[in-house]
């Protein structure tokens, strides 16, 4: 393997392995404060999922914890996607079924392949279809369900909406066709939101600034406070083990 | 959208083919199909199970502790009705 394609493998490990962990960071704030016992163990069990894909792909491209707790934040290369706040449960929900949806269609196509992202793809496209019927299921019962749950869910649907288009950027050393998975996307949601009684939101599908996103390191506002968080315990004492 | 809507289930796993249904434990779900998914999150997350039912608690009709005399008392005294007469063939898991 040259140079460049190796490093092509390690920033492409990081864009996916930084989407896993700071998705992964965001679900487990919701331990202690998710609506009911029963959803904060299915939560935490998704983001367990998202964890230890994290941590593979962080490894692909180096020590995992010196990436996960060291590097600052324009170094991270995740969607803005993940990296947005809980909000409401429906918010949660409406950021899992955008999310959890590219992910299936991404490992899917991934473990067809024969690049080094195969083999992980593989295992973890079992996890993330799970990941995708938690989120359907809620989105078709918020979305069906009382007025008040059905105009959350909007509102969740539609605040979230101007993240997904970034999802669909291509990412080199990501082989993947990302035109057929952004039709196969908008088909999955799509479908989805109607039996939810919702509609796929109209709003444009990214922001408007040309400098890029998450994945060129730019993020936004909560993301700084959610780092600080995550790393703190590490910076604070170096190499502690348990 | 609190606890006290959501009814009771009770939990099911069937561990490997072959064996039945145990009860593994009870949770709260607003219907069926998230029942499922939420004993699937609590208790087969370690490879507990092949397969698992939910029943809604109110389904389940009880024997009353009352009651356990007549039930259960007469059973007790009654060696002869327990299989224990009969040499196991060896080889024969389950029994």
């Amino acid at each position: 393997m040259t140079a460049s394609t190796s490093e092509t493998a390690t920033a492409a490990a990081l864009a996916l392995g930084d989407d896993a962990l700071v998705l992964s960071h965001r679900l487990g704030e919701w331990a202690g404060h998710a609506p009911v016992l029963e959803e904060e163990v299915a939560l935490a069990n998704i983001a367990l999922d998202l964890l230890g894909q994290a941590r593979i792909l962080l490894s692909m491209a180096g020590d995992e914890d010196e990436l996960a707790y060291l590097r600052e934040e324009r170094a991270f290369r995740n969607l803005q996607l993940v990296e947005q706040p809980n909000g409401d449960f429906a918010h949660t929900i409406a950021r899992q079924l955008y999310f959890s949806t590219y992910q299936r269609l991404l490992y899917t196509q991934l473990a067809e392949g024969t690049g080094p992202f195969a083999p992980l793809a593989a295992k973890a496209v079992k996890e993330v279809e799970y990941h995708q019927d938690h989120a359907e299921q809620w989105t078709l019962r918020l979305g069906d369900g009382t007025d008040l749950s059905h105009e959350r869910m909007r509102r969740a649907t539609e605040a979230l909406w101007r993240f997904t288009g970034e999802m669909f950027q291509p990412v080199e050393g990501v082989d993947v066709d990302r035109e057929g998975m952004r039709a196969a996307w908008l088909e999955s949601v799509g479908d989805v939101l109607r039996r939810a009684t919702l509609a796929l939101p109209e709003g444009p599908a990214s922001g408007a600034w040309r400098a890029g996103a998450g994945r060129q390191g730019l993020h936004t506002e909560s993301f700084g406070r959610m780092l600080a968080e995550m790393q703190h315990l590490h910076r604070s004492h170096p190499g502690a083990t348990w | 959208m609190t606890t006290n809507d959501w009814p009771l289930w009770e939990v099911f796993v069937r561990s490997r083919r072959g064996l039945s249904h145990t009860h593994a434990g009870s949770l709260h779900a607003p219907d069926a199909e998230l029942a499922l998914r939420n004993a699937r999150d609590l208790y087969t997350r370690r490879g507990e199970g092949v397969s698992i039912w939910v029943v809604p608690s109110a389904a389940i009709t009880a024997s009353s502790p009352d009651e356990k005399d007549p039930f259960f008392e007469p059973a007790a005294d009654k060696p002869y009705r327990h299989p224990t007469f009969y040499e196991i063939p060896e080889g024969v898991k389950h029994l």
